[in-house]
């Protein structure tokens, strides 16, 4: 089975998972209003990340340094040869460096892949490292990646790190989609506006085992796709439904905690989740989103909330929506924002992006109960 | 009997001389004539597409990677079939949305004509292409992006093998899509099922001799 060996969230709430999952247990929010920040002429709220916390030196953009040091501090906690070529970087990013651009000239590293390889050959790995740009649910499907790698015996570990970082280009670009909230964003709330953004990294480091004994498993995950729209999510919720559909073959309904909802805060997307979860059959399931307290993350997104799930599990907590008050989607979904406890073991982790496309992932701590 | 049936290979390349541009357009190993290299691709649409009018909205990208799918779904001859959840499309480049990015760019880039432009917005991120070939075709399935640092066929053959594990999967259109700019680009898009488990070396084998 597929194990989770060691882990690292960067991001303004701290540079460890600990710090991380204290910091949103006590309800801490990263999100504030930024005006003239980064050259965007609009005023814009969202979590930026100060580089003077990292401490990674060298010739590396930010996104670089985040990588590397979400890696390194992950690394230090187990025993994996990281520069054997039997150990797989998995790079979880959509626009990686892509704020060079404004730099002008030609810079090789805005080619993601060679980013990448930057980063894996900072640890001395000299296999091909793979990015998976798959739009927002690039985290997930990195961790499926991971998982499947491991599984077929293509690699004995596999080190998947998401990071993105925020620039005049991403946020001008979900400003001209109206996309944007013009305050902290309120996740499945009926007075909901649009979604903040947000920048981290988060590691995780994966390996096999005969039995999970004490150990997260990452028990199975799906990817689908709506057919439907490129920016606008499926109002029937179909790619989002037939990936937890997929998943809910492996996993069992009363062993879930909770699902880790996408929950952007934008009016289709919160709605859209609010259908599939209701189709599923896991309406009574608590529903959360971290968005509130990070922001959308982008690329790390679907690393950072799986790793803090696996915290509030092992805390025995559902963690509150931040932002949320009255419930604003169709389907009457198990959202508070109040933490919330739970004996269960396992969770959904659900997430969507544009493209159309979606996933789900089964997570577990332990084996079979 | 080879694992890949139907294959697509379209490349287009600016000389920096300035000179004419050469392109081939080959569809299973078959030579497709087209007018010029410099409007290759709405060539192709007009001739051999045409009731898509969406595809003028497209970026370079999806404009290169929908073309090619069309001509690669034709060839196939089973558009009738409803494919569900049992169809993906996993594609891989190096440059993953490098044209639009800059196209993007170009319209905040002067702070006294800043036009964020949510029409080039859309399309700056690679996987939108899956999306588009998605839709078009009502697939279902799995549909990733993964950018590695170039052309790899070990790499692409383990990336197809590992989307096979999904259960549900019975077919994939897949392949090499990487869009530099209009006039050029290098694709190998091609029908693979999952008679490929197993057989992952002679997967590589065959994508090496349609690359070359």
């Amino acid at each position: 089975m597929i194990v989770k060996l060691a882990d690292n969230i960067i991001s303004p709430l701290g540079v460890t998972t600990g710090e991380n999952y204290e910091a949103v247990k006590a309800g801490q929010s990263a999100l504030c209003l930024h005006k003239g920040v980064k050259g965007v002429p609009t005023p814009f709220f969202a979590s930026l990340l100060d580089e003077r916390i990292l401490s990674v030196e060298g010739d590396y953009t930010k996104f670089e340094k985040m990588c590397i040091q979400s890696v390194e501090t992950a690394l230090a906690q187990c025993d994996v040869d990281v520069s054997s070529d039997r150990t797989l970087f998995i790079i979880s990013t959509t626009k990686g460096n892509v704020s060079l651009l404004a730099e002008g000239g030609e810079h090789e590293n805005l080619l993601l892949g060679v980013a990448a390889q930057k980063i894996a050959n900072h640890f001395s790995n000299r296999r091909t490292p793979m990015v998976v740009s798959n739009a927002c649910i690039s985290g997930v499907c990195a961790q499926i990646e991971a998982m499947r790698a491991l599984t077929l015996g293509l690699c004995d570990y596999a080190v998947v790190v998401g990071a993105d970082v925020q620039s005049p280009f991403i946020v001008t670009g979900f400003q001209s989609l109206k996309a944007v909230s013009p305050e902290a964003c309120r996740p499945f709330d009926q007075e909901r506006k649009g979604l903040n953004l947000g920048e981290a990294a988060a590691t995780v480091i994966y390996g096999t085992a005969e039995r999970a004994q004490d150990c997260w498993q990452m028990v199975c995950g799906a990817v689908r796709n709506d057919a439907n729209h490129i920016s606008g999510p499926s109002r029937t919720g179909e790619g989002s439904y037939l990936a937890l559909r997929s998943v809910l073959q492996n996993a069992n309904p009363s062993d879930i905690a909770f699902i880790s909802a996408h929950g952007t805060a934008t009016l289709y997307n919160d709605e859209m989740e609010s259908i599939a979860i209701s189709r599923a059959g896991l309406i009574d399931t608590p529903v959360g989103s971290l968005k509130g307290y990070y922001g959308h993350t982008m690329g790390a997104a679907g690393v950072l909330e799986t790793l803090l799930s696996m915290c509030a599990v092992d805390d025995h907590t559902v963690i509150g929506t931040r932002g949320f008050e009255r419930l604003g989607v169709s389907c009457p979904v198990s959202v508070t924002s109040e933490n919330r406890t739970t004996d269960k073991r396992a969770f959904i982790k659900l997430i969507s992006g544009f493209g159309g496309c979606n996933a789900a992932a089964c997570f577990r701590k332990g084996g079979e109960e | 009997m080879s694992l890949i049936k139907h294959y697509i290979r379209i490349k287009c390349s600016k000389t920096c001389y300035g000179g004419i541009p050469e392109y081939q357009v080959t569809l299973d190993g078959e030579k497709i004539e087209a007018a010029g290299a410099d409007t290759l691709l709405t060539d192709l649409y007009k001739a051999r597409i045409g009731d898509y009018p969406k595809f003028y909205k497209m970026d370079p990208l999806c404009r290169l990677g929908f073309v090619a799918s069309e001509l690669l779904l034709n060839a196939e001859n089973r558009r009738e079939e409803q494919f569900g959840e049992s169809r993906g499309v996993v594609l891989f480049n190096a440059a993953s949305s490098l044209a639009d990015d800059r196209n993007y760019q170009e319209t905040i880039k002067d702070p006294d004509a800043f036009f964020p432009s949510p029409s080039l917005f859309v399309y700056t991120l690679p996987n939108v292409l899956t999306g588009e070939i998605a839709i078009r075709n009502h697939y279902y399935g799995e549909t990733n992006f993964i950018v590695l640092p170039h052309f790899d066929c070990a790499a692409m053959a383990d990336g197809i093998r590992m989307s096979f594990t999904d259960r549900d999967l019975r077919s994939l259109l897949t392949g090499w899509v990487d869009c530099y700019s209009e006039t050029s680009f290098d694709l190998l898009l091609f029908l693979v099922d999952s008679e490929v488990v197993g057989r992952e070396v002679e997967l590589q084998h065959e994508i090496e001799k349609l690359a070359k």
